[in-house]
């Protein structure tokens, strides 16, 4: 925690250094607020309207982690079965990166003609952004495997599925944890796209109606309540990841 | 029948011939090294035996079974340690049964103490140091449950001091739990002063050069090194192992025997 203070000083006192410039410009030019709202107007609105927020947060915090979780398990399961089916690999590789190139806001009416507005066009948003870093690291990863190691495993008698789960997904641990972290915050990204898809509520419903209504400072809100969404998600994971392969950050020290 | 029965086995790379008519035995209980300068095909024949290669021809017989191209007979020690790193010592002395099916926790933890790793039996492989790193790698070998050891250069990577401690720790362990070993290695005193058994392979593609029974009477001690007797085994392996090699090839032998030992000494002139 000492740690987390010590390291985080210096980005917090950016951060609130600009605050103070954007503050000043904003009085100072007189820029109407709903062009640019200042800083302070800002926080006064998130708090004055949580009770309005509160539900449009909460819906697209299950959103994220529901399209995160399907991501996962569909990322991990295609790493998993491209790495035990080299053949495979090669046909199947190369339309994963097609896969990534698709612009997601041209996909999404798409979908929504082909899906209707339920969850399934949202997950697949969400499991789009989601699924691709966490194939590669994965992948990246089982390939990483020392041969040493392997050659040991495979002289002292291991099966295939010994080698996989006894030797190559730990070793893959370390390499997922990145593709991860990264998965983490696209989540959220993705629930507030596919939330423009149309939902009942939503950071991303909230976000619309905001400046279809010039409430340039809910926009704010909004913006805010993502960024620090993706935070969280992020320090989860790297929580996580810090129980899980302690053996590494002992070595580290 | 001996234990392990090589008979006759030949294997090459493409046009690489590296082991021709090889055949030799293993008793039970018997600790036999296999003694021949690098390259000459060594670990070639532990994958043959471990079955990640298969003979071009010829048969390995592990009792009365041909076990050519058959994986999980043997336990094995490699050069370097090969410890997983996200697991604990005593987790890491488990694998090679674990990889068998069958786990006995409180043999580990004996064996551990036994092997004078007392109170690493939680820690992680990178707190150990080399040596004892592999210490930790022959208990594991040693507490797989396959009838034959096998153990390829374990201590060439480690310094002259602790290449000593750890000869005579082995033998100290082996001689309380008796095995069969089949130990390969490029070092004669190393060979001399573990095995009941040398085999000197020839020149490649390597066959059976010479075998030795060495006399020596166990429990063997440190000072046998120094001994006459010794000394004069030590000169007789040598010129063995030389007439084994062409006379290019024995250069050739010197050369990597020495640029182990850090000098490079260059003998190609005599060829
Ligand atoms: N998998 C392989 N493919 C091709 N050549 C190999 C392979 N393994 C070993 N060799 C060749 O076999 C020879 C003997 O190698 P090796 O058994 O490692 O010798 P040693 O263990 O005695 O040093 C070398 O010339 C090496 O190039
Ligand atoms: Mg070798």
């Amino acid at each position: 925690m000492v740690k987390i203070i010590a390291k985080g000083w210096r980005p917090l006192t950016v951060l609130l250094l600009l605050f103070i410039v954007w503050e000043t410009v904003a009085i100072k030019s007189g820029v109407p607020d709903w062009l640019l709202p200042t800083p302070t107007k800002i926080f006064y609105e998130g708090f004055n309207g949580w009770f309005n927020f509160y539900p449009n947060l909460l819906s697209t915090i299950k959103l994220s982690l529901l399209g995160f979780a399907l991501g996962l398990l569909i990322g991990l399961l295609t790493a998993i079965l491209l790495h035990l089916l080299p053949f495979i690999r090669e046909s199947i590789y190369p339309l994963l990166i097609i896969s990534q190139n698709i612009p997601i806001i041209v996909l999404a009416p798409l979908l929504v003609i082909w899906f209707g507005f339920g969850l399934l066009p949202k997950m697949i948003v969400i499991t789009l952004v989601c699924f691709f870093p966490i194939t590669v690291a994965a992948l990246d990863g089982f390939k990483q495997t020392s041969n040493e190691l392997k050659h040991y495993m495979i002289m002292a008698g291991a099966s295939n599925k010994q080698l996989f789960w006894k030797l190559e997904l730990p070793y893959a641990l370390p390499s997922l944890f990145s593709g991860l972290k990264i998965s983490a915050t696209y989540s959220v990204m993705g629930a507030v796209i596919s939330e423009w898809l149309g939902a009942k509520e939503g950071i991303g419903v909230y976000m619309t109606l905001a400046s279809s209504s010039f409430r340039t400072d809910r926009v704010f809100v909004a913006i805010f309540a993502i960024v620090a969404l993706s935070l969280l998600f992020f320090s989860i994971i790297v929580l996580i990841e810090r129980w899980l392969v302690r053996w590494q950050l002992k070595g580290a020290k | 029948m001996s234990h392990l029965t090589v008979s006759n086995i030949s294997k090459q790379f493409d046009k690489n011939e590296v082991i021709k008519n090889l055949a030799f035995t293993v008793e039970k209980n018997e600790f036999v090294s296999i003694l021949g300068p690098s390259g000459s095909g060594k670990s070639t024949i532990f994958s043959l035996i471990g079955g990640i290669l298969s003979p071009d021809q010829g048969t390995i017989h592990l009792d009365h079974q041909v076990i050519n191209g058959k994986r999980g007979f043997i336990s094995y020690m490699p050069q370097t340690p090969s410890l997983l790193p996200w697991r604990t010592i005593v987790e890491n002395v488990l694998l090679g049964q674990e990889l068998q099916g069958k786990k006995e926790k409180e043999a580990a933890l004996d064996m551990i103490d036994i092997a004078g790793l007392t109170g690493y039996e939680n820690a992680y492989p990178h707190e150990l140091s080399g040596g004892m790193k592999q210490r930790v790698s022959f208990i594991r070998a040693l507490l797989s449950p396959q009838s034959i050891i096998c153990l390829d250069e374990p201590f060439s990577a480690l310094d002259e001091l602790t290449r000593l401690d750890m000869q005579k720790w082995l033998l100290s362990i082996w001689e309380e739990h008796r095995r069969t070993i089949l130990f390969v290695t490029h070092n004669i005193e190393e060979a001399l002063f573990l095995s009941d058994r040398i085999i000197v392979l020839s020149n490649k593609p390597s066959q059976v050069a010479a075998e030795f029974h060495v006399p020596f009477s166990r429990p063997r001690e440190e000072s046998l090194f120094l001994e006459d007797e010794f000394l004069e085994w030590k000169r007789k392996i040598y010129y063995s192992l030389r007439k084994a090699q062409a006379p290019c090839s024995a250069a050739y032998g010197l050369e990597h025997s020495n640029r182990d030992k850090g000098n490079t000494v260059s003998i190609a002139a005599r060829c």
